[in-house]
């Protein structure tokens, strides 16, 4: 299946020269849920913003279903919902009122049951007559979402939805996330939030200065998540690994003293008790032993500050 | 053509402008009846005819045009300025409608309220002056350009304005004395001669004429000029919005 959007080598500089996408280029298959982890400023708003049609891209291109963003906008946006970071509503607009009228600006027909459906899923039913201003900073995310979803869109962009919202919420918003998923509705979050990505994303892509730095399954990433790496400090320095070790990858550390072993705790054997047998055997006293477990954020943290 | 979304807009900015129906209506009509009872009773009395018509009637085509000029203007710019002060513009952006369709909207809601106006202080005058309409068709045609031409200049002036402060300066600056000064409360033939030349060069001066020859049969500038005044300015603005929507000006980087 050919993939729902297609980004290709995306750029988008500003006047003063600065560029906040630096030609990124990114399929997204259709029904995935893609998680965009990168630290603030590093252009994964300018990246939805772009593909949404509220900013200009300098150079490259974007299809969604295989319909242009700028020449067939009319038909890609109809596709595409957006839940930007900042939550901005029409104060004196009613809950209801507000999902509906998002729902005419995207070409579809008033649809009361509809409507009065989406409220219900996202708990909205009980205030769809107050005010957006009276609303608690979580009720108001939630007719952000509304509003995104009320032309059922195939695609749905959200922009880090939940900075800033307490852990329930966030709860909630992932079962959301899921049930859309479930929906067959494809969608792009932006997170930095590493625990976010890990509980709802199929895939995950990192972020940073404008540049998509990787992009992988994310059962692939826990699977480096599983990797542990064992510092084994010895008595004496070495200048060498011993010939008897060879076999097990080992690094050895700048000044000699520390040998490195990277194992995975998921693996049937981890092979250190062999391997202290052989550093036994070829006559190296162990000091210390110290063993770590890299994590998401850790891979994360190697990218970005890479 | 996304009927939909101009449907949408055109309600939301209906419903604004029924949600805040003193400053609405009420307030334009309420300072309509202070110029009435200060021009047209206090001072009006002690002034003689105009063109064969008493002042109070004279100057109701005036009071009308006063009041439409600003109400369209000001309601089109505070419409689309607003979504972009609070940020709500992102959905208009990201939404599958067009720049016409947008304009449509915007400047429809806000000519259609500025009409309704118009009409409402109309028929207030009728409460303190006999006034009989020559011209009807061209009445509503002449109220009618003037409602959507500032409408569009004020949709203009919203999206330039980076502050509120700007949004108020061109019509409270500009739009003001060239409206007092348009002949509104007085026949261009009662000014000096150098101030009868001088004052052509006010775009006002050629909507009021127009709009007071539709009710009494006489104008300081031929008809003729002053529709093609209006329809310049009008053709004017569209180029304008044209070149904003082509360039993203200020709405889209």
């Amino acid at each position: 299946m050919p993939p729902i959007v297609s980004i290709c080598d995306l750029r988008k500089s500003y006047a003063d020269g600065s560029e906040a996408l630096k030609g990124v280029s990114l399929d997204i298959e259709q029904g995935e849920i893609i998680a965009l982890l990168g630290p603030n400023g590093a252009g994964k708003t300018t990246l939805i913003s772009t593909v949404c049609g509220i900013t200009y891209a300098s150079s490259g291109s974007v299809s969604v279903a295989g319909f242009d963003i700028t020449t067939d906008y009319r038909k890609t946006r109809a596709m595409i919902g957006l839940v930007p970071q900042e939550i901005t509503l029409e104060s004196f607009q009613k809950v209801e009122d507000s999902l509906h009228f998002s729902r005419g600006l995207f070409n579809k027909p008033h649809d009361e049951a509809f409507v009065e459906s989406l409220l219900k899923k996202l708990s909205l039913w009980d205030k769809r007559d107050a005010r957006n201003m009276t609303l608690s900073g979580g009720m108001r995310r939630r007719v952000m979402i509304g509003k995104a979803l009320s032309h059922q869109p195939r695609i749905l962009f959200l922009d880090e939805p939940t900075a800033g919202v307490d852990v329930e919420l966030r709860k909630d918003m992932w079962d959301i996330v899921r049930e859309l998923k479930e929906d067959g509705v494809t969608i792009i979050l932006t997170t930095h939030y590493i625990e976010e990505a890990e509980a709802i994303a199929d895939r995950v892509g990192v972020i940073n200065g404008g540049e998509l730095l990787l992009v992988e399954e994310k059962n692939m990433l826990m699977q480096r998540m599983g990797a542990k790496a064992m510092r084994i400090d010895l008595q004496r320095p070495i200048s060498e690994i011993p010939l008897t070790l060879a076999s097990y990858d080992l690094r050895l550390s700048a000044d000699g003293d520390a040998l490195f072993y990277n194992y995975d705790t998921r693996g049937e054997r981890t092979g250190i008790t062999r391997l202290l047998t052989d550093i036994s055997g070829a006559g190296l006293v162990l000091r210390d032993l110290q063993t770590s477990q890299s994590s998401l954020e850790d891979i994360f943290v190697d990218l970005v500050g890479g | 053509m996304n009927l939909y979304a101009i449907r949408a807009i055109y309600m939301f900015e209906m419903a604004r402008t029924f949600r805040t129906i003193g400053q609405s209506i009420v307030s334009p009509v309420i300072s309509t009846c202070l110029y009435f009872v200060v021009f047209g009773t206090a001072i009006g009395s002690r002034i003689q005819q105009v063109d064969e018509v008493p002042y109070g009637t004279f100057i109701v085509p005036g009071l009308i045009m006063l009041s439409v000029l600003m109400q369209s203007m000001t309601n089109a710019s505070f419409g689309i300025y607003f979504p972009k002060f609070i940020g709500t513009i992102y959905e208009l952006l990201s939404a599958p409608v067009s720049a016409l369709e947008v304009v449509i909207a915007f400047v429809g809601a806000a000519a259609t309220k500025a009409l309704l106006i118009g009409l409402i202080i109309l028929v207030t005058a009728h409460l303190f002056v006999h006034i009989e309409i020559l011209h009807p068709f061209w009445m509503l045609s002449f109220l009618v350009l003037t409602c959507v031409s500032f409408a569009l200049f004020g949709f203009i002036i919203g999206i330039w304005a980076k502050n509120f402060e700007q949004l108020n300066l061109i019509p409270m600056l500009i739009i003001t004395p060239l409206v007092f000064l348009g002949g509104s409360f007085y026949s261009i033939s009662m000014l000096p001669p150098i101030w009868q030349k001088i004052t052509l060069f006010n775009p006002v001066v050629y909507l009021i004429s127009g709009f007071r020859w539709s009710f009494f049969g006489t104008a300081d500038v031929a008809v003729a000029i002053s529709l093609a005044a209006i329809a310049s300015f009008m053709l004017f603005c569209m180029g304008i919005v044209w070149w904003i929507f082509k360039t993203g000006y200020r709405l889209k980087s």
